[in-house]
């Protein structure tokens, strides 16, 4: 049989559940979440870092997921939207139209998540510090600067 | 249970709220068929080029690769009102990143990897950059067959020019008009053709299924458009052709008409009818796909001694890139709309939608609209400053009502919006429009502007919703309407709500379109959605309801005049505890015996939009303009003089909407569109290199708006009926765009004390006072 060498097989955590997966070296942890895995939440808007659809949690740190090789997320814990069920977060974007297609709002719901566990207090400066990493086209960021100062209330 | 509130107008939650916050909606690129195939483009790096030879022999060597396809194979031209577009580039290539080649492969990877092997020949043109040297007499033709080009009988192509489509608007003696004004102006504004930035970018799967069956999925905002157009260019018998289309992630303009799926299918069908996914990069979403309309203008305007418009004349040049796309309809639109919302009794436009060699352009939300109304704005701006009329003054002055007619000579109706209303609502937000305070070294100004927008749509614009119902008594809304984000979806159930007097836990609403099984309708674009969907949706509800009071008459031996509705049930006026429940007659009237009665409700709704025509190729004269939506935009500025840089400090959109159904979605729209508007203006376009290629073709250097650059938004809503709209609400996700680029500009030029007149106002621009004009 062909072994091919850059084809690996790696362990790590993904919503709290331990899952083992195969891929090609140069694979992105947002393919591999998506493709591999099968889990398509976080959503590809660019593939190049600018727009933060694909993010998700390394060890609850917002990542960029299209950045990120699969192979650094090997032992750590990777969250996704999947991963997170009526959180203070989703509720609050729902309260405050904080989306309106939708495809930005898992990226911007994963990172408000990580922003309010590191920094149940963030004021005005770190809120716009850590989203202006997103982009939404539909809002005008109203409903999603709603969303969050909810969110924070009711953490 | 009795509805004590009403539905409409209520903050209901949307119906896509639960699995948008949690990952599960379903976009096209999420979507996987079993054997599906993945394809990449080789792209071209030139503007405008003679393709001598493409050389695939390296490229199809690689694993996995299915199949290699040029332009060649497709004789067949694409266009939604004018079929000026090969499917791939065919000898020519005529815009920077045009489509040479696909490969067709296994995996995206090696997709990739093969359109790098491929090598391309070409000989190179001067491009042409611009809307003026275009328009040269002596400039290269970009489409030198256009008269040969399939069209729409409203597209006239100009012989010989480069210019696909020409409209001209002559109402009443515009010489005139000029020869007895006190005072007239002239002034010009530009805009650079730029991007969407939908977020989910485009794609298409197609497969062709052994009973020919061609099954399209695809990101669109107009399934039935696409299943119409793919008909007519490749032969297929429309009801052979299947266009799903799931979730959308955004569109404002740039999914409607035809995308992806002529060429999805053109691949599928060169690999016999296997799946394949066609998606865009985030940079072939920007260059190679459609974005919006760049324009140079000039507005003559003039005026009596108060200020009173006498005459406009305009001259729109409209920059479609290299294919019309949809641009030749959008240049239309704004000669249709093309004097804001005044009254102008003498009016001489044209408006050309012009080639060049840059990347092509469709709708984009306002159409046409938005960059019309900079140029008057601008133009409104400068006129008073002359007379030192306030900016207020003279367009509540100007400010055009039922009696007066469009620059097409359309009669406007009572339901015309109250334009003079919103524009109070904005003085009132703002105080004195001319008021100029310094900060700190720096200058704070406000502008007031006056938008209208009407959509441009085909005369028999149709739409169509069935509704089912299930053994509750609860109902489904079937339409064949597109949810973009707009939240159309949830405003239907709301209709529905109101009309059967149920609660609207009792009318569900399905959010894909099959457009095997969904009633046509003609796109998600023009504003139009809950208008045209919800008059349908509300037609159906009424025939349901008529359906119900059948069985009712039959069971409980009381005419149906005799009878009402409400809380789910049909009832005696008289005793209104005699009734039946939606549960007992939706799907048939059952006996205690077991005989039953009538069999289940299916309520029919039907749209079309009524008593529109096309407009007189010489003067413009006609009916294309189904309904306006007016209203008012104010804006404040903060700027420094010495750097340019500037803040929004406040954007304020005043609209007559006829009806709020939703407040927030409502204003969810509005604010979108405004801050649409604001990148728009001040940070998007297309940056472009002497050769005509784009260098901003990603989302870092082409920037929109991120979080934390938002003004402080303030929306007011009128509601002027609009007759013929359900429960009188007529279209607001355009509008509030419209009036954008002129409210910055305007408060910009009242600031820094001289016209702002070119899009983008970077703060480059504004701080070089001389800067290139």
């Amino acid at each position: 049989m062909k072994q091919y060498e850059d084809h690996i097989q790696m362990e790590f955590s993904l919503n709290g559940e331990r899952v083992t997966t195969r891929f090609d070296v140069d694979e992105t942890l947002l393919h591999v979440v998506r493709n591999r895995i099968g889990l398509k939440g976080q959503k590809g808007g660019c593939l190049n870092g600018d727009c933060g659809a694909c993010t998700m949690l390394i060890d609850g740190v917002p990542v960029k997921s299209c950045l990120m090789l699969a192979i650094d997320a090997e032992g750590k814990e990777v969250t996704t939207i999947e991963g997170l069920k009526d959180t203070p977060v989703q509720k609050a974007f729902v309260a405050k139209q904080g989306f309106q297609c939708g495809y930005c709002t898992s990226g911007f719901v994963m990172n408000t998540h990580a922003l309010l566990q590191a920094h149940p207090d963030a004021d005005e400066e770190t809120i716009q510090n850590w989203l202006s990493a997103n982009l939404c086209r539909c809002t005008g960021y109203e409903g999603i600067e709603e969303a969050v100062k909810m969110a924070q209330k009711n953490l | 249970m009795e509805v004590n509130q009403s539905p409409l107008g209520r903050n209901e939650r949307r119906v896509d709220a639960d699995v948008k916050v949690t990952g599960q909606a379903v976009f096209t690129g999420d979507m996987y068929v079993s054997g599906m195939l993945h394809t990449a483009f080789k792209r071209s790096p030139h503007a405008f080029a003679k393709i001598v030879r493409i050389d695939t022999s390296e490229a199809s060597k690689l694993p996995g690769v299915k199949r290699i396809v040029t332009g060649e194979e497709f004789p067949t031209n694409l266009g939604l009102y004018m079929g000026d577009k090969p499917v791939m580039a065919r000898g020519v290539v005529r815009h920077y990143g045009e489509h040479v080649a696909a490969v067709i492969a296994d995996t995206k990877k090696q997709a990739e990897a093969a359109v790098n092997l491929i090598k391309v020949e070409y000989e190179i043109k001067k491009p042409i950059l611009s809307v003026s040297d275009a328009l040269q007499a002596d400039a290269e033709l970009i489409h030198p067959d256009i008269m040969s080009y399939a069209t729409i009988p409203a597209i006239i192509p100009q012989e010989g020019t480069n210019v696909p489509n020409l409209t001209k608007i002559r109402k009443g003696d515009i010489d005139k008009a000029f020869g007895e004004a006190a005072h007239t102006v002239k002034s010009s504004v530009s805009i650079p053709i730029g991007d969407h930035v939908a977020m989910e970018r485009r794609a298409a799967t197609c497969r062709i299924t052994a009973d020919g069956d061609v099954h399209i999925t695809s990101s669109t905002q107009a399934p039935f458009v696409v299943k119409s157009l793919l008909g007519i260019f490749f032969n297929i018998p429309p009801g052979k052709i299947i266009v799903d289309t799931p979730f959308v992630g955004g569109g404002f303009g740039g999914k409607a008409g035809l995308q992806l799926e002529g060429l999805a299918y053109a691949l599928s069908k060169s690999v016999g009818g296997r799946p394949v996914m066609v998606e865009n990069s985030r940079e072939d979403d920007m260059v190679t796909s459609p974005g919006h309309m760049g324009l140079e203008a000039t507005v003559e305007l003039a005026a009596d001694s108060q200020g009173k418009l006498l005459g406009l004349r305009g001259e729109y040049n409209y920059n479609s890139g290299a294919y019309a796309d949809y641009a030749v309809n959008i240049s239309r639109a704004g000669a249709i709309a093309g004097t804001g919302p005044y009254r102008v009794d003498n009016v001489h436009i044209d408006s050309r939608c012009v080639y060049t060699n840059l990347p092509f352009s469709t709708a984009f939300r306002g159409f046409g609209h938005i960059e019309m109304i900079f140029a008057v704005e601008r133009a409104m701006s400068e006129l008073a400053n002359k007379i030192g009329l306030d900016p207020y003054e003279i367009r509540h002055k100007n400010a055009i009502q039922p009696g007066d007619t469009t620059p097409v000579q359309s009669l406007l109706g009572r339901s015309t919006g109250n334009l003079r209303g919103c524009l109070d609502l904005v003085k009132n937000e703002l105080g004195d429009i001319t008021e100029v305070e310094q900060v700190d070294g720096k200058i704070r100004a406000k502008s007031i502007v006056s938008f209208w927008k009407a959509p441009a749509m085909p005369t028999n614009t149709d739409a169509g919703a069935i509704l089912t119902f299930n053994i509750d008594g609860s109902c489904n809304i079937n339409t064949g309407i597109i949810e973009i984000g707009q939240g159309t979806k949830t405003g239907l159930v709301q209709l529905v709500a109101e009309t059967l007097r149920v609660e609207t836990d009792m009318v569900h609403v399905e959010i894909g379109v099959r457009t095997r099984t969904s009633p046509t309708d003609w796109a998600t674009a023009a504003s139009r959605a809950l208008m045209m969907a919800g008059s349908a949706a509300v037609e159906a509800a009424q025939d349901a309801l008529d359906q119900m009071y059948d069985t009712a008459e039959a069971v409980l031996k009381v005419p149906k005049r005799l009878l009402d509705h409400g809380g789910g049930r049909i009832f005696e006026k008289d005793h209104p505890d005699i009734g039946l429940s939606f549960a007992e007659i939706a799907l048939g009237y059952v006996y205690p015996d077991g005989n039953t009665i009538k069999g289940q409700i299916i309520g029919r709704g039907r749209y079309v939009a009524h008593k529109l025509t096309g407009i007189d190729p010489d003067t413009g004269q006609g009916h294309p303009d189904l309904e306006w939506t007016i209203g008012s935009h104010g804006i404040q500025v903060l700027v420094d003089p010495n750097t340019g840089i500037f803040e929004i400090e406040r954007a304020i959109c005043a609209m007559d909407v006829g009806k709020v159904v939703n407040p927030d979605l409502a204003r969810g729209q509005v604010i979108g569109s405004m801050s649409m508007g604001i990148g728009y203006t001040i940070y998007e376009g297309f940056k472009f290199n002497s050769r005509g290629q784009i260098t901003n073709e990603n989302l870092r250097d082409h920037k929109i708006m991120r979080y934390g650059q938002q003004p402080k938004y303030d929306v007011f809503f009128l509601e002027t009926p609009q007759l013929d709209g359900p429960y009188g609400l007529r279209g607001l996700g355009e509008p509030g765009i419209t009036g954008m680029p002129a409210a910055i500009s305007n408060a910009l030029s009242r600031a820094l004390g001289r016209p702002i007149r070119h899009i983008p106002f970077t703060p480059e621009k504004l701080a070089m006072e001389d800067h290139h004009e």
